[in-house]
C-alpha cells in the first residue's frame, strides 16, 4: 500500500483550490537499474476528484507525469468543512483513496 | 514492458482478452490498466497519431489557452512545472502533449461543469521540445503550444 497523499483543500473567494502531492515511483519502463536490467513501467494511470459525492475532477495520466505526482486545480462551490476525496488506481491495479477537509 | 503480455496482447486481439483473462485468474491483475485509461491515446509516439487517437483532427491554435507557470528552460527534465489555463466557454478538457517523449501524450484532465479549466501538475521531458496544451471545448479541439529547453534529460538511464 502506497503513502497517504498529502491533500491541501483551501477555500478562496467563491472557489475551492486543491493542491494533491502523491507518493508514488511513476516508473516509465524505459530506465535501467545498475545491473543494467530495465525497470517495468508502474505508473499512476487515474485520477478521480469528488468534492462530497459530486466528480470535480478525473484525470488520465501517462508515464510521462513526474514521479511523486503533484497537482492543483479549482472548483466552485465548496464551503468550509466539506470533504474532498482523491483516488488513483495504478497500472498494477493497486489503489489510494485520501480526504482533506475544505478549510 | 512484459514480453508475454505483449503476445497476448499482439495474438488475443487487445484488451478485451486481457481483461477476460484477468477475470478468469489466469494472469495477474497486475497487469490489468485502470478502468477507463485510455491505452490506445497514450501509446500515440508522435503528435499526428496522439491527435488521431483523441480523435482531435486538426486543432486550431487559440490565443485564449495560455501555460503559466511554466519554465521556458527546464534544469531537470524529470520535473518540469507545467500550467494551462483555458479561456475557451464549455472547455471540457485540456491535454498536455509533448512532441519529443517516447509517449506524446503526457496527461489528460477532463472538468465537469463548476471546475475551472485550469490545471496544474509536473511532467518528465526527454529533451528539448514543444509541449502542447490541447483543449476541447464545445465537442472541438484547439491548442496553444510552447517551446520548453531542458538541459538535463529526465529519463535517466
Amino acid at each position: 500500500m502506497a503513502d497517504p497523499m498529502k491533500i491541501r483543500a483551501n477555500l478562496v473567494g467563491d472557489s475551492t483550490e486543491v493542491k494533491v502531492l502523491m507518493s508514488h515511483e511513476m516508473d516509465t519502463g524505459l530506465v535501467k537499474d545498475k545491473a543494467g536490467k530495465i525497470i517495468p513501467a508502474w505508473w499512476i494511470q487515474t485520477v478521480k476528484v469528488t468534492h462530497n459525492d459530486k466528480v470535480v475532477l478525473t484525470a488520465q495520466w501517462g508515464t510521462a507525469v513526474s514521479k511523486n505526482p503533484f497537482m492543483s486545480f479549482k472548483f466552485k462551490g465548496g464551503a468550509k468543512g466539506d470533504k474532498v476525496t482523491i483516488t488513483w488506481i495504478d497500472n498494477h491495479n493497486d489503489s489510494r483513496t485520501d480526504t482533506a477537509v475544505i478549510a | 514492458m512484459n514480453a508475454d503480455r505483449r503476445q497476448v496482447l499482439k495474438t488475443g486481439g487487445g484488451a478485451t482478452l486481457l481483461a477476460l483473462l484477468a477475470a478468469a485468474g489466469w494472469i495477474p491483475s497486475a497487469w490489468a490498466d485502470a478502468p477507463g485509461w485510455s491505452k490506445a491515446d497514450f501509446d500515440a509516439h508522435t503528435m499526428d497519431d496522439a491527435l488521431k487517437a483523441l480523435g482531435a483532427g486538426k486543432p486550431a491554435a487559440s490565443g485564449d489557452i495560455a501555460f503559466f507557470s511554466t519554465p521556458d528552460i527546464a534544469e531537470n527534465g524529470g520535473v518540469v512545472p507545467i500550467g494551462v489555463n483555458s479561456k475557451l466557454p464549455n472547455t471540457e478538457s485540456i491535454a498536455i502533449l509533448v512532441d519529443k517523449n517516447p509517449f506524446t501524450l503526457a496527461a489528460l484532465f477532463d472538468f465537469p461543469a463548476g471546475t475551472e479549466p485550469t490545471i496544474s501538475t509536473r511532467i518528465k521531458m526527454r529533451e528539448t521540445s514543444n509541449v502542447h496544451a490541447l483543449v476541447k471545448a464545445g465537442g472541438k479541439y484547439f491548442v496553444t503550444s510552447k517551446e520548453i529547453k531542458v538541459t538535463l534529460g529526465g529519463c535517466g538511464g
